[in-house]
């Protein structure tokens, strides 16, 4: 599963920062059929933890009725440099995680 | 025609008018409200103000496979008062809880984004529950010209 997580290049200790995420996955509804008839199983991305420094600052619970290759965006203080990873798991079982750096410079 | 004729005439045209217009506007008031059930569920039967949650999305969506829609809530989000979840709620699609969003007190802005799935024109909820355990809703009416889940029906 390809993702991306993308911060700001830079913030300033103190600074509210946006965090943006994209997941490539077909977040299938289970409404679908294949061509021949055959349904297209459930399979969406059901959870999404976010950590900072391993601290959780965001968590998602989704359904079919978000779109296709899940877009999220919310907010966070940065604190002090290091790792947002951002970690997810489908019906399937399958898991993702994805990390980004985030340089924090002093207010 | 006489003038007495042709005001009956006219009459029996306006009510005809009016009549296919009356039922549905009378049905629509007396509705329960379709979201009522699981917000309750949702909520656990507690108070639900309407407030505080503003919902964004465009007034129409060409496409309901994907509609931009954020959510942002008043808060100071601080240790002490912030918001704890925010919930999206459909009106028409086959699953209407779409997803449920847990914010951290040191979100800095009580405001996130997405991109939904809409199956047709509909009314989109927000509910949020803040920090001292009252819940409170937003909500936006969406124009889809083409809805999500064709194959469904």
């Amino acid at each position: 599963m390809v993702a991306r997580v993308q911060l700001p290049a830079g913030a300033k200790a103190g600074e509210v920062i946006e965090v943006r995420i994209t997941i490539q996955h077909p977040m299938e509804t289970g409404f679908r059929f294949e061509l021949g008839g055959t349904p297209v199983a459930k399979n969406v991305i059901n959870s999404l933890l976010v950590r900072y420094n391993g601290a959780q600052i965001f968590r998602a619970e989704m359904g079919s009725g978000i779109a296709a290759n899940p877009y999220l965006q919310f907010h966070t203080v940065a604190k002090e440099s290091g790792e947002i990873e951002v970690a997810w798991v489908d019906d399937n079982g399958e898991r993702g995680v994805e990390k980004a750096a985030l340089v924090v410079t002093r207010a | 025609m006489g003038a007495r004729a042709r005001r009956r005439f006219i009459s029996v045209l306006a009510g005809l008018a009016a009549a296919p217009m009356l039922p549905a506007r009378l049905a629509r008031a007396q509705q329960a409200d379709p979201f009522a059930p699981l917000v309750r569920k949702i909520t656990g039967g507690a108070a639900l103000r309407a407030g505080r949650v503003t919902v964004d999305t465009p007034r129409l969506a060409d496409n309901g496979h994907s509609v931009p829609l954020s959510v942002s809530v008043e808060s100071p989000m601080t240790a002490a008062d912030h918001v704890r979840s925010i919930t999206l709620l459909s009106e028409r699609n086959p699953r209407p809880l779409m997803a449920t969003f847990h914010l951290d007190p040191a979100a800095g802005r009580a405001h996130v984004a997405t991109r939904v799935r809409l199956n047709g024109s509909q009314r989109v909820l927000a509910i949020a529950q803040l920090s001292d355990g009252s819940w409170w809703s937003g909500d936006a009416e969406v124009e889809v010209t083409e809805s999500a889940c064709l194959d469904a029906t």
